[in-house]
């Protein structure tokens, strides 16, 4: 009994339709809360480029040939992408499973590999908004230029999608509310920080320079800093590879988890 | 509409939850095109994950089901199209309007905006909420909100409608028009299977009727069929003085509930003049009558209560 042996008999049309009714009602359900879900990462963002550019920036000097301020620009905006992100899909998919509303889906003949993409195209599209708004607010403090436009782009879509499918794959197993702010407290928030949003690896000893390369959040942000500065400590080609990898290996794993039904179906 | 394969067969379906409980036994069903089926059952029975298996909510251990000829292991998705749901529990987003929440089920079946706004508008004004379109889900009444559910499983046209209690905690003037609805969605060419422990109801509305119990069926016959094994009735009679004692009225079987109220049982197609007779020989008025209870409650009772002793 499986929804991805289906076959073609509702014609590509369908798949159009339900695909883009799911990806309607997440950009819907993001705007229609913009105080709750867009505004406040602009103001602590913000926050951030105040205290650590502003106040402590200027004492720090410059890093990776750039005022400090500028060179941990990149770092914070793709913070928010990170964080909300994943906060999107991982409330909205609980919030669905937790009203039960989420069944109008699974007696739909709507397949789980469109399911899947509606919520996680929801969840980059927050990404891109909050992107934006945090790189508006980022240019009132430093000149934001940027290196290479393809390179940002690719990063920002690449990242919010695996944490798209992060958070829907913490919200297929969530049962409860805590559960869904348990990850983004315990692992997301301390592998952002320590993800060189901040500083860059080539600061730390070599111990802690190589334990930091197990964590895949350096990889985006030293990515999407080259694609502002045309710096990062990790190899470009290298940086994709792991962000890609992510992204195939968590699609797969979504995509399992929906079509054994874990926590959807009994 | 094709009518050449029936609406839903079950064949040998079985469900043994994680936990070991086992659910279904090896339930054979078969509801034909058109027909107005109501699956009844105490609570536990296996009335909701029948249809949680027939709607994928729920995952089935063995067994087929097929919905208009369409076997779900060879395409879900198709049969799935064909059927409209309307569960139990309320199950729609409490933060979006009625007709966001209409828009939104039409999109999951593939049907373009434009033709959804104006079946949203069809089966709004026909269950009158269309003044309340703009409503966000959760201000709405309970009634309202149970005929929200039924709007947006009809939004798609489905050919096989799934009703699971569809009237609970509804009052008995919205109840009324819904069975109105419903009948009229039925003789228009919808086959509805109806779940209810409002038995009444079913007797109301439906043609065919199975019973289920522990997992297996009970009972599986035309309504009227099953109606007529019946062959005890029981009658309240109110009269018009104080009753010094019960009354004896041959081989009639009498209860006298209070100072002027009494029961009387008799086989089915024994004349009631009998007992008028004798209640008038010995100075009793009679000023009304009442058949005691629901014909199919009855049955219903005794049905189970042969399968628990069974057991």
């Amino acid at each position: 009994m499986t929804d991805q042996r289906a076959s073609n008999s509702l014609g590509h049309r369908f798949y159009v339709v339900a695909f883009s009714t799911i990806l309607i009602k997440e950009c819907n359900r993001f705007l229609r809360i913009w105080l709750q879900t867009i505004l406040p990462p602009g103001i602590s963002m913000g926050l951030y480029f105040v205290i650590f550019g502003q106040l402590i920036g200027p004492r720090i000097g410059q890093m990776g040939g750039f005022s400090y301020m500028q060179y941990v620009a990149p770092g914070i905006i793709m913070m928010a992408v990170i964080t909300n992100a994943y906060g999107n899909v991982v409330s909205s998919f609980f919030g669905a499973k937790f009203q039960r509303h989420i069944e109008e889906m699974l007696v739909a003949p709507v397949p789980n590999v469109i399911i899947l993409a509606g919520y996680v195209c929801g969840g980059i599209c927050r990404g891109v908004c909050v992107a934006a708004l945090v790189t508006l607010v980022a240019s009132f403090f430093t000149n934001i230029a940027v290196h290479s436009y393809s390179v940002t782009f690719a990063v920002v879509l690449l990242t919010s999608a695996l944490f798209s499918l992060a958070g829907f794959i913490n919200a297929i197993f969530a049962r409860k509310f805590d559960d869904i702010s348990i990850i983004p407290t315990f692992v997301l928030t301390p592998l952002t920080y320590l993800g060189g949003v901040f500083y860059s690896i080539d600061l730390l000893p070599a111990l802690w320079r190589h334990v930091s390369l197990l964590n895949p959040i350096l990889y985006m942000v030293n990515a999407f800093r080259y694609g502002f500065l045309g710096v990062s400590d990790i190899p470009l080609d290298q940086a994709f590879m792991v962000i890609g990898g992510f992204v195939l290996l968590l699609t797969a794993w979504s995509l399992y988890l929906l079509e054994r039904g874990v926590g959807l179906r009994s | 509409m094709d009518n050449t394969h029936p609406a839903l067969v079950l064949a040998g379906l079985r469900k043994v939850y994680r936990n070991g409980v086992i659910a279904l036994r090896g339930i054979d069903l078969t509801v034909d095109a058109g027909d107005f089926f109501a699956l009844l059952g105490p609570n536990g029975a296996g009335k909701s994950t029948t249809i949680g298996i027939i709607s994928s909510l729920v995952r089935k251990t063995g067994g087929q089901v097929q919905i208009f000829g369409v076997d779900i292991d060879h395409d879900f998705s198709l049969a799935k199209s064909f059927i409209g749901l309307v569960p139990q529990e309320l199950n729609f987003s409490q933060f979006e309007t009625v007709l966001e929440i209409l828009l939104n089920q039409a999109g999951y079946y593939g049907i373009p905006r434009r033709v959804a706004l104006v079946r949203a508008e069809k089966y709004l004004r026909q269950l009158a909420l269309w003044e309340r379109r703009d409503e966000i889900s959760r201000n709405l009444s309970g009634g309202m909100k149970r005929r929200l559910m039924i709007a947006r499983a009809l939004v798609h046209e489905p050919r096989l409608l799934i009703l699971d209690e569809p009237t609970a905690g509804v009052d008995i003037e919205i109840r009324r028009s819904m069975w109105e609805f419903l009948d009229r969605l039925n003789r228009d060419g919808t086959t509805i299977i109806l779940t209810t422990h409002y038995l009444e109801e079913a007797e109301q509305l439906c043609r065919n009727i199975a019973i289920i119990d522990g997992g297996q069926i009970v009972e599986n016959s035309p309504m009227r069929e099953l109606l007529a094994t019946l062959n005890r009735e029981t009658f309240v009679l109110d009269c018009a003085a104080p009753l010094p004692a019960v009354p004896l009225l041959g081989d009639f079987a009498s209860v006298r509930i209070d100072d002027q109220c009494l029961e009387v049982e008799l086989d089915r197609g024994r004349n009631l003049n009998e007992v008028f007779a004798q209640l008038s020989g010995q100075g009793i008025t009679v000023t009304s009558m009442r058949n005691k209870s629901n014909r199919l409650e009855e049955l219903f009772l005794r049905l189970v209560q042969e399968n628990t002793d069974h057991d």
